[in-house]
């Protein structure tokens, strides 16, 4: 993997051309998920349903896991990742507070108190873990 | 002679547009955000525009991955709301100018901007919540709206810059128009916030504060701002920002900020708006 600045911020996986790539037919299999009878279809046999895509295995892992992360890394983007989630019946908050490893109402309560703060959130280096 | 008399920038959060829809606009938890939209309602009704030019990202509604215009300009008679997953939005169908969007497409083109035109495209939470927000729950939008649709989800959207000279191309071509059109322009998206990964939930004050004053004093500052510094301070979807220069450059280098409303959170998101008229 090409070093890029932006892999320097912490918790934060920016969809670019290497993650495009990578990511094409994991996001492509959540595009299908806006027609109501592919949720149907997808729903009734998860594992059948995805053998339409040409997905990794590592992908195919974690789409069945729902590991909202781990589809991230393998190329996701957000707002294809969340329409696994509708279908699922998850808000974007839900999905938010799930990759952070917060409950919901947690991450509800911080983003009352108005979020999180941009200090010891902006570099890997600044925290450093880099 | 057709002109752009004022641009408006809001954040347009789905969220927002579900409450309203779903009958929660006079909840505590939303209450504040729609109050402070009520002044700006108000000051579009008087101002009473002919067209409404409305710069906003499409969130893999109309565009997956399979095409990504980096600008794309709705030249249909109309836009229907996109089903984003839980079906279409309950709002108008969006009314567009194929007159005004077709000159405006020729004329920039010319001008050096190689937009995409687009004749059939679904309009989701993007460009509705700014309608919703600024016009209020209408039977009929009050005005015809042209889409710009800019890529801001796959990276890199374009730069600061190059969205502050396409507002410049923009202004041209409206004036080069010989219709007598009172044009407003919208400038979506935003403030700081981000929704993947364990940074979620991201917001920064400060940053959205100072973008706010610059926006109307230092235009050009904030054009020369690099890609970094959007996602590293205002979160991997706070890059959605750089459209809020398209609307800046397409008014007079001298501006008024009529008003301006700010608030956190509405969902994930920090919630900036703001009226800026040309100064003449």
């Amino acid at each position: 993997m090409t070093e890029k600045p932006y892999h320097d911020i912490p918790g934060t996986i920016v969809f670019d051309a290497e993650q495009s790539r990578r990511g094409y037919h994991l996001n492509m299999f959540c595009m299908s998920l806006m027609k109501d009878a592919n949720r149907k279809a997808f729903k009734t046999d998860e594992a059948g349903y995805l053998d339409r895509f040409a997905l990794t295995p590592a992908q195919r892992k974690v789409l069945l896991a729902r590991d909202w992360n781990g589809m991230l890394a393998e190329g996701g983007n957000i707002y294809f990742t969340s329409k696994l989630a509708a279908t699922d019946g998850l808000s974007f908050q839900q999905i938010a507070a799930i990759m952070t490893g917060s409950s919901q109402e947690d991450y509800a309560a911080m983003m009352l108190a108005g979020g999180r703060p941009i200090a010891g959130n902006r570099s890997k280096k600044e925290n450093g873990d880099g | 002679m057709a002109d752009i008399v004022a641009g408006i920038a809001t954040s347009h959060v789905p969220a927002i547009g579900a409450a309203l829809d779903n009958g929660k606009a006079g909840t505590p938890y939303w209450r504040p955000l729609f109050d402070g939209y009520k002044p700006s309602q108000d000051y579009l009704k008087a101002l009473n525009p002919d067209v409404v030019i409305l710069v906003y990202n499409d969130h893999a509604s109309a565009f997956s991955l399979e095409i990504i215009p980096t600008f794309a300009l709705g030249c249909a008679a109309e836009f229907a709301p996109a089903d984003e997953g839980w079906g279409p939005r309950p709002v108008p169908i969006v009314q567009g100018h194929p007159e005004l969007a077709w000159h405006i497409a020729q004329s920039v083109i010319l001008d050096e901007f190689d937009l995409t035109i687009v004749n059939k495209m679904d309009v989701d939470h993007g460009l509705t919540v700014p309608l919703s927000l600024l016009f209020g729950q209408v039977k009929e939008w009050p005005c015809p709206v042209i889409p710009l649709a800019v890529n801001v989800v796959q990276y890199p959207p374009p730069t600061g810059h190059r969205c502050y000279m396409l507002g410049k191309a923009l202004r041209r071509a409206v004036q080069s128009c010989d219709k007598d059109l009172k044009v407003v322009i919208f400038g979506t998206g935003g403030m700081s916030h981000q929704l993947q990964g364990p940074r979620a939930g991201l917001i920064n004050p400060d940053f959205d504060r100072a973008f706010l004053d610059n926006l109307t004093a230092d235009p050009q500052k904030l054009a020369a701002m690099p890609h970094i510094d959007y996602l590293r301070e205002a979160g991997s979807e706070g890059i959605e920002l750089v459209m809020w220069l398209i609307m800046r450059g397409a008014l007079d280098d001298a501006v008024r900020e009529v008003r301006r409303f700010y608030h956190v959170p509405a969902s994930n998101t920090a919630v900036g708006h703001i009226i800026l008229e040309n100064r003449g």
